[in-house]
């Protein structure tokens, strides 16, 4: 969205596009009112100044939308959404969150220390400061003209809509199509924003690509769309999220990412979840449902890499279509829950092409009373010759008030597919601790220390100064769990 | 009773005769079975196997005799109880005299008992078509403290055209009580037959019971087994199940573990040829400490065969010192062939060791390769391989009579020698 354009223009233009589409809801603020409908989803997509041909995929989606019932299979428990008691849009606001550094609560600048951020960052992230911010300015411009110069996009999806239509277009909802599931549809019809990154043919993206430096922030919203596309013989590594603690007062968060790996490209996707899981008592917290797929074609490789810490809810499983021949794809996944945080999260591998091959690495922790399910689909279809797939799941028990779940799905109909799946579930031995008792390291130092070389076969694949924050982050996830 | 058109479960059974014996029991079955629809693929259970095309059919409860010999088991001094399209052929049974263990019909169980333990188990459209329509069973009462002297032979022939047995059994293991049970399938002269049979059990403290089942039943019988057993405490409960026969198989295994100590195995070869689909389904619930559950399932799958194996070991909170194993593996001979696997665990308590482990593959080319340098056909090589494979499976049948019997219908089925 331009700078220019104010309030008058938007009323303006809102009238233009009532008479255009006939809608008569007159909306005056900034935010729509509570509710989803045609005219929201149309008033969404004229305060966006989209093209037409978007707002008919949104209400293309919207009507399957409508016709679709909330999943119920996971083993989650949770209070339903009401969808008609959301607010679809409201206008991204840049006022300050607190006033001064002072006012930020003490409890988050200490986790953020835990977490070794710097104060700059701290200060950013808690969105109270103003003096810094012309240093992060000029940093993002920096990155931007360097990726400008090799022909890489990387900017909101609005902006891309905006610029790159033709991409957009060619692209979005190829891979997740809006009628795929129940909350794929709903982002599809009131997506509010998200990003967008494109690598051309044969460019080798110099730096690690991530929404946390991205300039344009703003606001991302709850329903966030992402799409990248990686043409021919290109590579990307792509980082989502941030370790530090979110404060987010929407309940319900419904994403779609896309990824599109063409022939001979590499697309490595990390993200660090760490969404506001609710209090001790399990009150609070946020719903995370989100589809995330990626398609492989010829020779390409697909990497999913997460660590998943917070939201009350999570129902989430990156997913990789193996379609073209020789594709890889691959999951590394680290799972914490705590308190009454529930998760249900894991992969699926569909294998198309021949030669294809897939690596599941799971590992599940849970303390407190959550629960902690790993449900992963590998898909083997006939013509996917010589097809090979490994899935390790591994949970770990830190209380006895917890759970941990395994719910793999294992589909073979091709006979030289090589499919091999274990998983294990156990607790911390207790002479592993007293190893470390003995040694001096405390019961939750040495629980951390634990759970760290459990995980490093998952955090070895993010970008090295992610995983550090990953260590940390979950070190902090499991303070006072044990049990 | 009033036939409701668009329910496809009224409409299955209007045409069984509705037996009129005043049984609680039935009423209760015949009741909830009131408003229930067959499974179809979008239940999550039912997944990977679609009855729609057999729940469609006619079947018929006829009873009738059959030529049983050729399905004895040769050397197996046991108690043999011969259901013919699960009618009890009393002519064909042999009950031996014996003082460790009383069979009787299934409707001299007392109703009390009968509901009061199984209310725990969950019950499917089949098992209650199969209580509300059964046309015979037997009650096994294997005497406390005591070993059965002699193995217990349950053998279901089915005989004639698209019929359909339903047979119900009890086994009552009271403390401290052990015995050996056989059951198994067969058709002679038989097109479409439906095989319903329900096999319940009580193991109680200290007893044990093995279990050897045996379906061997042409290739266009539906066999649907509901198998539910509950273990005391201390108590032993073992099954090995051995499926070659049959269309559409699919064996419903659950055992809820209440007691302490507890140990409970579960093992199973299956071999799919032609267009067969074998489907195992288990649940193991640990309710409570210190149990041990092992589960081993084994297939090879040939021509355009499915398998499916969904596994699944609960361990309830306070169930601490758990020690569950599951394993399933496959092997897929032909290109049509193929595999669905989902071994499942549910845990909500932390001190427990559960493992899975699940893999599907074609047979090792290397070790193919090894074995022709030396000599070997290539057929012979494959037989070889398959035959260790499931090998392991069979070596968990301990009655040598019975091992006989498996090894021999390997032979003459598919020319595998153990």
């Amino acid at each position: 969205m331009s700078n220019t354009y104010t309030e008058e223009d938007l009323a303006k233009n809102l009238e233009e596009q009532e008479y255009k589409y006939g809608f008569t809801s007159d909306f005056k603020s900034d935010k729509a009112p509570n509710g989803l409908n045609e005219d929201i989803i149309r008033f969404i997509s004229a305060k966006k100044e989209e093209p037409e041909w978007l707002l008919e995929k949104r209400l293309q989606a919207y009507y399957a939308w409508k016709e679709m019932t909330e999943p119920e299979w996971a083993h989650v428990n949770y209070e339903k959404p009401d969808f008609q008691a959301i607010s679809y849009y409201s206008a991204p606001q840049q006022t300050k969150k607190y006033e001064s550094w002072e006012d930020v609560d003490p409890e988050m600048k200490e986790t953020m220390k835990k977490l070794g951020i710097s104060l700059e960052e701290q200060k950013r992230l808690t969105g109270t400061a103003v003096d810094f911010v012309v240093d992060s300015v000029s940093v993002g411009t920096s990155f931007k003209k360097k990726l400008a110069e090799m022909g890489i996009i990387f900017c909101s999806f609005s902006e891309a809509v905006e610029n790159h239509p033709e991409l957009v277009k060619k692209y979005m909802g190829t891979v997740v199509p809006h009628t795929d599931n129940f909350y794929a549809a709903l982002n599809s019809a009131v997506f509010t924003d998200g990003s967008f990154c494109y690598i051309p043919k044969g460019v080798k993206c110099p730096m690690e690509l991530s929404t946390y430096f991205r300039i344009n922030e703003g606001g991302t919203g709850q329903f966030e769309r992402t799409l990248v596309v990686a043409d021919e013989g290109s590579y990307v590594s792509y980082l989502e999220g941030c370790t530090a603690p979110m404060r987010d007062e929407n309940q319900l968060h419904a994403a779609v990412v896309e990824l599109i790996a063409l022939d001979d490209a590499e697309i490595k996707y990390s993200t660090v979840q760490n969404w506001y899981p609710g209090n001790k008592e399990g009150k609070g917290g946020v719903f995370n449902f989100v589809t995330k797929r990626g398609i492989c074609e010829k020779n390409a490789k697909i990497s999913w890499t997460q660590v998943e810490t917070g939201s009350a809810v999570t129902w989430k499983y990156p997913s990789c279509i193996l379609k073209g021949d020789n594709s890889i794809g691959e999951f590394y996944s680290v799972a914490v829950t705590n308190n009454f945080q529930q998760a249900d999260t894991g992969t699926k591998m569909v294998h198309l092409g021949k030669n294809t091959s897939s690596t599941i690495i799971s590992k599940g922790i849970s303390a407190g009373q959550s629960q902690n399910a790993y449900r992963g689909l590998v898909q083997i279809h006939p013509g996917a010759e010589n097809a090979r797939n490994r899935s390790e799941c591994d949970s770990l028990l830190l209380s006895d008030r917890s759970g941990a779940h395994t719910f793999p799905y294992i589909e073979c109909k091709n006979n030289t597919a090589k499919i091999e799946h274990e998983a294990t579930t156990s607790k911390i031995g207790e002479d592993q601790i007293f190893y470390c008792q003995q040694r001096g390291i405390d019961e939750e130092k040495a629980i951390g220390l634990i759970v760290n070389g459990y995980c490093k076969e998952v955090l070895n694949h993010m970008p090295m100064e992610f995983a550090v924050e990953a260590q940390k982050l979950l070190e902090i996830s499991l303070e006072n769990s044990v049990g | 009773m009033e036939v409701v058109a668009d329910n496809k479960v009224l409409a299955f059974v209007s045409d069984f005769k509705r037996p009129e014996d005043g049984s609680k029991v039935r009423q209760q079955a015949l009741d909830a079975l009131n408003g229930m629809d067959f499974p179809t693929t979008r239940v999550e259970e039912w997944k990977y196997t679609r009855v729609a095309k057999y729940v469609k059919r006619k079947y018929k409860q006829v009873q009738t005799t059959a030529n049983v010999d050729q399905f004895k088991i040769a050397d197996l001094d046991a108690h043999q109880l011969v259901f013919v399209n699960g009618f009890y052929d009393e002519k064909a049974s042999t009950i031996l005299e014996d003082d460790t263990v009383s069979i009787h019909k299934i409707d001299e169980l007392d109703e009390g008992y009968y509901t009061d333990l199984m209310e725990d188990t969950e019950e499917n459209v089949f098992s209650l078509i199969n209580k509300g329509y059964q046309t015979g069973g037997v009650f096994i009462q294997i005497k406390k403290n005591k070993k059965a002297n002699h193995p217990i032979h349950i053998l279901h022939v089915l005989e004639g055209e698209e019929v359909m047995a339903n047979a119900r059994h009890f086994i009552h293991a009271e403390m401290g009580s052990q015995a050996e049970i056989v059951t198994s399938f067969a058709s002679n002269n038989a097109s479409n037959g439906f095989t319903n049979v329900v096999l319940e059990g009580h193991v109680e403290t200290n007893a044990s019971i093995r279990i050897n089942k045996l379906q061997t039943e042409a290739k266009d019988v539906l066999n649907i087994s509901n198998e539910m057993f509950i273990q005391d405490e201390s108590s032993n409960f073992l099954i090995n199940t051995v499926t070659t026969g049959g269309q559409l198989t699919r064996n419903g295994l659950n055992v809820i573990v209440e007691g302490e100590n507890c140990h409970t195995e579960m093992n199973g070869a299956y071999l799919g040829t032609e267009k067969q689909h074998i489907d195992n389904h288990t649940i193991i619930d640990q309710l409570y400490s210190n149990c041990t559950s092992s589960e081993s399932y084994k297939g090879v799958m040939d021509d355009k065969s499915v398998g499916v194996f969904n596994g699944k070991v609960i361990v309830r909170q306070d169930a601490q010192k758990i020690e569950a194993y599951q394993s399933n593996k496959n092997i897929l001979l032909s290109k049509g062939a193929s595999v669905n696997s989902k071994p499942e665990l549910e845990i909500y308590a932390d001190d427990v060791r559960c493992s899975h482990g699940s893999t599907i593959g074609e047979l090792d080319e290397e070790a193919i390769y090894y074995l022709r340098s030396r000599g070997i056909s290539k057929k012979s090589a494959q037989q070889l391989l398959i035959a260790a494979f499931i090998g392991d499976i069979l070596d968990k049948i301990q009655n040598e009579a019975v091992r006989a019997h498996v090894d021999q219908l390997f032979l003459e089925d598919f020319g595998w020698r153990f």
